[in-house]
């Protein structure tokens, strides 16, 4: 009796502690946005991560992180993905949607953080229905039933639709190529942000340990890599300098979640084409 | 007489003008078609590339986009350097865009709208269908339509990612890396087409 008293008692502190933080994190969020506010408009967002105007600080570190990424890809991911890529389609299909329906617990709380709260309720919806009926998300169920198609958001979107700008690009080691914002509004995920994460590495529950979150993001770079995996080969294989090349991908990528466009004349800088005209 | 000689060579000039008219969205469509339909051929792959330059000649506005790719250095480029690039840039583009394309073998790409940006730019928007081993494609094409009569791509834009700004900025990565030397890019040009 007195166990379960102290127990229970753990979890309420436990759960306070959890809630304080969320709330540092906001009120980080709405200085920040408060902050930049007076620069959140649409074509001050384009400009701020137009990506030729992001600048490479560390370059010599971002090279040889770059090249690490290389190395492992090639004894790791690319071996993995090209096993991967041959599975019968719905089982790349099953995790594919798995792994969507997971990221749902990171763009909800973006959703809501980007005032997009519509759209907040139409992914608690898809994550509830493809969680259940969608068997663990297995199946998109909610795609079926005609949901609005599925967007990602994270904590550096965020950030930069609040106006906040990139900073220097970076490539993490393992991890890949980001931002200086981006990377700092990634720790949100391991503060509570994530409650993937919380429930499998911060032990929330028993159900799920720190294996099955490690698992999901290894599993989510291998469906990446195999999705992309022919792109990848010809783009490297015909690339003068494929580090820039990937740079410039990425920047464009993020440029586009941003601004929640793949309308190139609305993600980028449309001029330096009419310069042409007169050459 | 004279008058109505006059006329009818008015009349016969505009309607030629407006039948050779190629709409942006029939241009990708047939080019594409064309392409896929080499594709699909039982031929080696080394004929499939030379197939492909042939239709990239044709279709494609390299000139343009090799000074686009420059950036701004084209601005300080003698006339004869200017003529070395554009003499370089054809066989990098040629190869890289062609052994690109070789590796897909029967391509179905449906264009499904066009967007158009004023009298110099028409965006052509396609969708490469899926395949087994990869999900459906989304293609834009930034077609150059100063000419009317006579359409060229100038950009291709896979999943709303720009082909020729990467390129652009592969160059200004070259440039940069080497003291802004316009001599060290012809040699990586030439390297690669070589190789």
């Amino acid at each position: 009796m007195i166990y379960s008293y102290f127990n229970l008692l753990n979890i309420v502190i436990y759960r306070i502690k959890m809630i304080k933080k969320i709330l540092v994190i906001l009120i980080t969020t709405c200085t920040l946005t408060v902050n930049v506010y007076a620069g959140s408009d649409g074509e001050l967002i384009l400009k701020k991560n137009e990506p030729s105007e992001i600048k490479d600080c560390s370059e010599t570190f971002n090279k040889a992180s770059f090249a690490l990424n290389q190395g492992l890809d090639k004894i790791i991911f690319k071996p993995v993905s090209s096993v991967y890529r041959v599975l019968p389609s719905p089982v790349k299909t099953g995790v594919s949607n798995s792994l969507n329906n997971l990221s749902n617990v990171v763009t909800i709380p973006n959703n809501i953080l980007q005032g997009e709260f519509a759209l907040a309720g139409v992914n608690t919806g898809r994550f509830i229905i493809n969680s259940t009926i969608g068997i663990l998300g297995l199946i998109d169920v909610a795609t079926y039933l005609g949901f609005i198609e599925y967007v990602k958001e994270d904590y550096g979107q965020s950030l930069a639709s609040h106006g906040v700008g990139p900073g220097c690009y970076l490539v993490l080691p393992v991890l890949g190529p980001s931002t200086a914002r981006d990377t700092v509004a990634s720790l949100t995920n391991f503060v509570g942000g994530d409650a993937w994460y919380n429930i499998t590495v911060r032990n929330d529950t028993n159900y799920v340990k720190d294996g099955d979150y490690y698992a999901s993001k290894v599993t989510a770079g291998v469906d990446f890599r195999a999705k992309n995996f022919d792109s990848i080969e010809n783009l490297e294989k015909n690339s003068l300098d494929f580090y820039a090349s990937v740079k410039s991908l990425y920047l464009q990528d993020r440029q586009q979640r941003i601004l929640n466009s793949m309308k190139i004349i609305e993600t980028q800088d449309d001029s330096d084409w009419e310069e042409i005209e007169t050459q | 007489m004279k008058r109505k000689f006059l006329a009818l060579l008015i009349i016969f000039f505009s309607i030629s003008s407006v039948s050779f008219s190629i709409e942006p969205d029939v241009f990708v469509q047939s080019t594409v078609n064309r392409a896929s339909k080499l594709l699909g051929e039982n031929i080696s792959k080394d004929e499939k590339i030379e197939k492909l330059k042939l239709i990239a000649k044709e279709t494609v506005d390299i000139r343009g986009i090799g000074f686009y790719t420059l950036g701004i250095k084209r601005k300080s480029l003698s006339g004869e350097e200017k003529k070395r690039y554009i003499k370089l840039f054809e066989k990098y583009f040629l190869k890289s865009f062609s052994s690109r394309l070789a590796e897909y073998t029967n391509p179905e790409i449906d264009v499904t709208n066009k967007e158009k940006l004023n009298d110099s730019y028409t965006i052509v928007n396609s969708v490469l269908k899926a395949t087994k081993e990869r999900p459906e494609i989304n293609i834009d094409w930034r077609i150059y339509t100063k000419d009317p009569n006579n359409p060229l791509i100038r950009d291709l834009i896979i999943e709303g990612l720009s082909l020729a700004r990467t390129q652009k900025e592969e160059f200004t990565s070259v440039l940069s890396s080497n003291e802004n030397n316009i001599d060290a890019l012809f040699e990586v040009l030439e390297d690669f087409s070589n190789n």
